[in-house]
């Protein structure tokens, strides 16, 4: 099958069983791949009120069509399963070179079942896959884990990992790769832990079968000229991510102290020049990227080696903590990625335990006798070691701020700065109505990736509630996420200003498959449609107070900075959901209609 | 001539290896391509390119002579000569005469340069030896 490795590897962890199926061209037609292939089989295979950490829950990886194609930035792959953070659909997406590696190794998914009662990690050369013990790296770091399978293996083995994050269940454990690269969000590294499953080890040899290799290579050399010669290129590439941090502060995006405010007073310790000239080594791209955003690092303050930190990190364990140096802020990124913590969460609840501890709700006692004061690197430290071991206050914190809010209540809840149970990534967005409701109704919880549209809030108006902002949302959650489904990334076009017409025609080269834009845009409104249905079916009372923001965005204003006093009201949070709602095709309650599922050929699949 | 390849610049993302696949055999496949990044993580960090000096010891190993000179002066293999004794292989100085699993003779560098078009990182050019 053209633009495919062809096969779906099935893992039994329960009884050891490999099992090798085609991949079905009906699935690749009707979901493209990545995480609409994820979704898929989540839908269709998970059994409803599946406990996301028991082995009917499964974790399913998968590359897509353009997945390690000379495509810019073709290095994406998906993790789907049933978060055990939010309930819900969880899908976690990572860079690197893995998602290359096992299309030419002849596979487009890995679906993981059931759940092993030794550690083992998954061995895939070619068409020699096994389960091998993995006691030895059982309770050992992700960075340490990955370079002792290179070095066992070989360099060519591309390698993810868990942590003891993951290990030991915490809801927002991550799965990493590439020495950095994270499958951050929704703890499909617990999900990964749960089935007692350490690594996975990948080497492929073979060719990904291309439709048209004359126009295909053609069009692929026409992407990689417009990439270079973007005027935004020089500036993407010296600072990646990173290059946001200033930006952030100045227009008020930037989370400070548990998300009070939007700017730190002084950023410079954290801006991307200060931490390109103080701790960057090398420009660190994934799979065939020519714009990379990746800045590995080295900390002299504490030899450390970390790949970051990025945007997020920066934010989250940054200024939302209280760390104004990077070092400091690069030896928490380093802390998350060795014991698989996604940083984003992690910031985000020790920002909540900070708050508390601050407004007195929880003490130094129900600290492990530390002083939750902002900005103690010591402290930050100590936090991230407790949540990864679930240790003291860890245990609570590893849960995710909304089940901490609930411990220890006293109107903690309306500062647990959280949707559907995810903690929200770094854009603070008060003064930013569309990037809010992206955050309210992104299918994962609080996470910007679907739609990052605080740029359009600045470019019609911050303040303006209006149908546009809530087009934009939806616009925006069907474009970003079909590169989810493509295995490609975004950045080339977001940030390079690569222009969509491209991927189309190189897609039809690649399969063959004669689709347009439009068609391909419908695929992911499929996606998007089949995500919001699972989490009606898994969440009992699933609807509209699902997608309501942390009580902070509608009753506290933002406390300093350049949106000072600014908050989105009450009634423009329902006005902002019923917009979207109605352009979306769904009821008042947040529910795809009959006839929506039936337009986007949902409907048989959903009532069986 | 050869292809030099600056490694301080390279961020690894491995564009020219599928330019090189497609050049050489009409395959997207980086696994065939003659020229190698090797990453050195998790420290240093660096990433090292290994490209063909066009030194010539191939040709002057090769037992049956199968490997001449193109009209860029690049050293190739000739499949149909070739006996696949992989002397070339072993005598390379920079290790960067490569083979794969579906093809009995091994391949290299044949300084097409299409390598230089797809990076984004100018890591690398065609120079005089």
């Amino acid at each position: 099958m053209n633009g495919y490795g062809g096969t779906i590897l099935r893992i039994n962890l329960s009884d050891g069983t490999i099992k090798k199926e085609p991949t079905p061209a009906e699935l690749a037609a009707k979901f493209l791949g990545g995480r609409g292939f994820g979704i898929y089989f989540l839908y269709t295979e998970v059994p409803k009120g599946a406990d996301p950490l028991s082995p009917e829950n499964k974790l399913i990886i998968s590359s897509g069509p353009l997945s390690g194609t000379l495509v810019p930035g073709a290095g994406k792959m998906d993790f789907t399963c049933k978060s055990p953070l939010t309930g819900g659909y969880a899908s976690a997406s990572v860079g690197g070179m893995l998602t290359a590696e096992l299309k030419y190794a002849g596979y487009d998914s890995i679906i993981l079942e059931g759940a092993s009662e030794r550690p083992v990690y998954l061995f895939v050369d070619d068409d020699d896959v096994r389960l091998r013990d993995a006691d030895d790296l059982w309770g050992k770091g992700s960075i340490t884990v990955e370079a002792e399978l290179k070095r066992r293996l070989g360099e060519e083995f591309q390698i993810a990992t868990i942590g003891p994050g993951g290990e030991n269940l915490v809801k927002y454990a991550c799965i990493t790769h590439d020495f950095g690269r994270q499958a951050g969000r929704g703890g499909v590294g617990a999900v990964m832990g749960s089935k007692k499953l350490k690594a996975i080890a990948v080497h492929g040899t073979k060719s990904i079968p291309i439709a048209d290799i004359d126009d295909f290579y053609a069009r692929a050399k026409e992407m990689y000229k417009a990439c270079k010669a973007s005027e935004l290129w020089e500036a993407w590439q010296r600072y990646g991510t990173s290059g946001v941090n200033a930006w952030a502060n100045e227009v008020g995006a930037f989370p400070v102290r548990n998300f009070q405010s939007g700017a730190l007073d002084d950023y410079s310790g954290l801006s991307g020049e200060t931490m390109r000239q103080r701790i960057v080594v090398t420009d660190k791209a994934c799979f065939g990227c020519p714009s990379p955003c990746g800045k590995y690092s080295h900390s002299k303050k504490y030899n450390v080696y970390v790949e970051g930190p990025e945007y997020e990190t920066a934010a989250l364990l940054g200024g939302n903590v209280g760390l104004l140096d990077i070092e400091d802020v690069a030896y928490a990124n380093w802390l998350c990625d060795e014991l698989g913590l996604d940083s984003i969460s992690t910031g985000n609840a020790i920002g909540f335990a900070m708050e508390c501890f601050e407004k007195g709700i929880i003490t130094a006692e129900d600290a492990d006798g530390l002083k939750l004061r902002w900005g103690d690197p010591e402290v930050v430290f100590a936090l991230i070691r407790k949540i990864a071991a679930r240790e003291g206050i860890g245990a609570v914190l590893a849960e995710g701020v909304k089940r901490a809010s609930q411990i220890w209540g006293k109107g903690s809840e309306d500062f647990a700065i959280q949707v559907k149970g995810m903690e929200m990534s770094g854009y603070e967005s008060r003064n930013a109505p569309a990037m809010l409701l992206s955050y309210m109704t992104c299918d994962v919880g609080a996470h910007h990736n679907r739609s990052w549209a605080i740029t359009y809030d600045l470019e019609v108006g911050r303040d303006k509630i209006s149908p546009d902002k809530a087009a934009k949302v939806i616009e925006l959650q069907h474009i970003r996420p079909l590169f989810d489904c493509l295995g490609a990334c975004r950045l080339q076009w977001v940030e390079l200003h690569l222009d969509l017409g491209h991927y189309a025609p190189i897609l039809k080269a690649i399969t063959g498959i004669d689709r347009s834009w439009e068609d391909l845009l419908k695929i992911s409104e499929r996606v998007w449609n089949l995500t919001r249905m699972y989490w009606v079916r898994e969440v009992e009372g699933f609807g509209r107070e699902w997608d309501y923001p942390p009580p902070r965005t509608y009753r506290e204003p933002v406390v300093s900075g350049p949106t000072k006093g600014k908050l989105v009201a009450w009634e423009d949070v329902q006005r902002l959901l019923d917009m979207y709602y109605e352009q979306r095709g769904w009821d008042a309650n947040g529910i795809p209609t009959e006839e929506k599922l039936k337009e986007l050929g949902l409907l048989e699949l959903v009532r069986s | 001539m050869y292809l030099h390849a600056n490694s301080d610049q390279c961020s690894g993302c491995r564009a020219c290896l599928l330019a090189c696949s497609l050049h050489l055999f009409g395959e997207n496949n980086p696994k065939k391509a003659a020229l190698a990044i090797i990453p050195h993580f998790p420290e240093p960090g660096t990433f090292e390119v290994r490209t063909c000096t066009q030194c010539g010891t191939c040709a002057e190993v090769c037992p049956v002579g199968a490997i001449h000179q193109n009209d860029r002066g690049a050293y190739y293999i000739d499949p149909e000569e070739c006996t696949a004794c992989m002397v070339c292989v072993e005598e390379c100085p920079e290790g960067v005469i490569f083979t794969h699993p579906d093809h009995e003779a091994p391949f290299k560098c044949d300084l097409c340069g299409e390598c230089i078009e797809v990076c984004g990182m100018e890591v690398l050019s065609i120079v005089d030896s």
